[in-house]
């Protein structure tokens, strides 16, 4: 097998606070998805739903293992890569509540997460389409002698897709510093990995393409940690792709429109022994007290998203066109019809004579770079967050 | 101004946007050591080197893919797909990603690239090489799209295409290539996207030319001039989003007639969108049914004289044009 990393098991725990941390962090994505469930039962949350309830640690391991200046893009399964990126969990939950106050104001939804100032770049409902994204996004990396490695993460049903091979071979050919992790929970949608897949140890596709892969146990956050970090610092410092896949399970089914008439309830109740949040929490020595106050805080923190979200005002209907196009001053003209007019729609010329005055603007490319230039481990304020608590809080 | 082809053009708007710009660079099927399909990136591997001027493999979605990952990340990069017809192959990035991304995240995310493609038949490259295909990104909201007919139009639009924070359509035409005409040699000759061209003024119909068939119907209008004592004004739009529906509107108004004349299928394409704005805000001023003159609804044949009837010439032009005053 060629360059192919067995992780010994027994990587080393991170030290107390970090440890916590990502207990923490998987906590609250683990409360988030369940709630998020709860609300799309209720109906505040409309379009398609995937949870990614038992997968916390490959989300948690991978994120932590990137710098502030790393790029991550995701699929449609991405709640929690913006909530471990960083994301505020009441913007996240306002997006998926179509909320003008979302990550994306309202226009992605559960599938179209986004967050440029965590360089979160994205959630993306097409199935292999973020990989040439991240290629290109490593690219820039590359062209602009940074450092900076993207990671791309997208499930095993993907890894059929043509992109994969088509990324694969390019991100190797330019040596691109891109880590592609492949969350292999199993199952594309509803077919199972020996149904789909020829080579079913997906870590060893990358070998045609000259993509040296690594696997890790997706269900413990240590060992993700571990793999991921290796393979970021062999791309940051070899520039090179790294294929990773991270072995793992969802819990739920592939969306809330699913009966899981292909898997057995015996298979599922398996998979749920390896549990990575109470697994990790013993392996971590908190007592039951503890967790149970941690878990207690995740809830509060998904209470207070829940609470903002449903108070969040709906995108106004006059922004409907907002957004299709930057108005500067290059571009004029007639741009999109509805069925009602074929004129200009209103408020577009408005803001294009606005910023025709102020003179172009690149806020854009400014956010890219002061993004890139945060000091890893930069952190809000205590009091500053608090003091955002307190205005959910009293609203 | 100095007299230079098509392709030259585009060679020398490539070339002062790279030197002006260290973020713009090319990505494209043999635009490097084999200088382009139809030599439109000559020489520029040469003079840029290999970061900038980047061959890729065949891999058409994934080329595009790359360019709007990129994009978002801070550069500004120009895709040569080799043909229209390869671009079907990239209709994923192109739809989904490009065109989506900046609406998508909220106004987060900025795609500013380019990919061009030639169109065209005339050539005998048969079924998968010859469509014209603009209709299929018009019908696309997002991104703009551009179908320059002269050289320096080809010259001012890429420029501006390159400087736009959106990402561009930028569709060529292999017959265009070789053609010459006069181009502003100033290093900021931009061409506004949304401003049509008068091409020739006139007071009788009102004939617009999309892509090569903007030069197709100015030879029309010389012919109606000579042989008919019909005065046509003769418009090609130049690009299709944004489209300067104005400057049509207020010339049917003039000419009360309208004629236009595509390479692509009928169905479905740029003349039926045209029109149907057209009845909408000058219905009125119409004194004939608005004509369109398209390609033939197949997919291109080889052969030589089956090709040459496939798609239009000037007599179909004049014909219809004719037919709008018979309808008197």
């Amino acid at each position: 097998m060629a360059d192919v990393t067995q992780q010994e098991t027994g990587a080393d725990l991170p030290d107390g606070d970090a440890a916590r941390e990502w207990l923490e962090t998987m906590m609250l994505i683990r409360r988030f998805e369940e709630r998020a469930g709860e609300m799309y039962a209720k109906a505040k949350v409309g379009g398609f739903l995937h949870l990614a309830i038992g997968e916390e640690a490959t989300i948690v391991g991978a994120v932590r293992a990137m710098r502030d200046d790393d790029y991550l893009i995701s699929t449609y399964r991405s709640h929690g890569h913006a909530l471990a990126r960083g994301s505020d969990p009441k913007r996240v939950m306002a997006e998926l509540f179509g909320r003008d106050d979302g990550v994306s104001h309202g226009r992605g939804g559960s599938m179209h997460m986004f967050d440029l100032d965590n360089r979160f770049m994205g959630g993306y409902g097409i199935v292999g389409g973020n990989l040439p994204l991240a290629a290109g996004m490593a690219l820039s990396s590359d062209y602009q002698g940074k450092d900076e490695v993207t990671v791309c993460v997208f499930g095993d049903g993907a890894a059929n897709q043509g992109t994969f091979g088509e990324t694969l071979n390019l991100a190797a050919l330019w040596r691109l510093p891109v880590v592609f992790m492949v969350t292999n929970n199993q199952f594309g949608m509803g077919t199972a990995l020996e149904r789909h897949s020829a080579q079913t140890d997906l870590h060893r596709r990358g070998d045609g393409f000259g993509v040296p892969g690594m696997r890790c146990d997706g269900m413990d956050v240590v060992e993700t940690h571990e793999v991921m970090r290796e393979a970021i610092r062999r791309a940051r410092d070899d520039r090179c792709p790294i294929l990773v896949e991270a072995i793992t399970y969802r819990f739920r089914g592939h969306s809330m429109a699913d009966p899981e008439e292909y898997r057995s309830k015996e298979q599922v109740a398996e998979w749920r022994k390896r549990d990575p949040i109470p697994n990790f929490a013993e392996r971590i020595g908190l007592d039951e007290g503890e967790v149970e106050r941690l878990d207690q805080e995740a809830v509060k923190r998904v209470d207070e998203a829940v609470a903002f979200a449903d108070k969040a005002k709906f995108p106004p209907p006059e922004s409907l066109y907002d957004h299709i196009y930057v108005l500067g001053d290059q571009v004029r003209g007639w741009y999109s019809v509805d069925e009602r007019s074929a004129g200009v729609h209103r408020g577009e010329h408005e803001r294009q004579l606005a910023e025709a005055e102020r003179g172009p603007t690149d806020h854009y490319h400014q956010a890219v770079e002061a993004a890139g230039r945060e000091d890893v481990g930069e952190e809000k304020p205590a009091d500053e967050a608090q003091a955002e608590d307190d205005d959910a809080e009293s609203a | 101004m100095a007299v230079m082809r098509y392709r030259e053009a585009l060679n020398q708007a490539l070339r002062e946007e790279m030197q002006r710009d260290e973020r713009v660079f090319l990505m494209g099927e043999d635009i490097g050591v084999f200088n382009g399909a139809f030599k439109v990136t000559a020489g520029l591997l040469e003079e840029f080197g290999e970061k900038r001027v980047r061959d890729t493999p065949i891999s058409e979605n994934t080329i595009v893919g790359m360019g709007v990952g990129a994009a978002m990340a801070g550069l500004r990069p120009v895709v040569e797909l080799m043909t229209i017809n390869f671009s079907l192959l990239a209709m994923d990035q192109i739809v989904n990603h490009m065109a989506t991304i900046h609406y998508m995240f909220g106004g987060q995310a900025r795609v500013p690239m380019v990919v061009r493609m030639p169109q065209g038949a005339g050539h005998q490259l048969g079924p998968t090489h010859s469509h014209c295909l603009e209709a299929l990104y018009l019908h696309v909201p997002g991104m703009l799209l551009a179908v320059p007919s002269t050289a320096a139009d080809a010259k001012g639009l890429l420029k501006a295409a390159i400087r736009d924070d959106n990402p561009v359509v930028f569709i060529e035409h292999e017959y265009l290539y070789g053609q010459r005409g006069d181009v502003p040699e100033d290093d900021d000759h931009l061409i506004d996207f949304g401003q049509a061209a008068v091409r020739r003024e006139g007071e009788d119909v009102t004939i617009v030319g999309i892509s090569r068939m903007a030069v197709t119907a100015e030879k029309a209008a010389d012919i109606l001039a000579k042989e008919h004592e019909i005065e046509a004004e003769v418009i090609d739009p130049r690009t299709l989003r944004p489209l300067d529906l104005d400057t049509i509107l207020e010339s049917v108004r003039k000419t009360n007639r309208a004629v236009i004349v595509e390479e692509g299928w009928p169905h479905g394409g740029v003349g039926a969108n045209l029109a149907a704005l057209i009845q909408e805000q000058a219905f009125d001023h119409l004194d004939a049914p608005i004509a369109r003159v398209t390609g033939a609804d197949l997919p291109m044949p080889y052969s030589k004289p089956l090709e040459q009837i496939a798609y239009p010439h000037e007599p179909q032009v004049v014909e219809a044009v004719l037919a709008t005053f018979r309808d008197l």
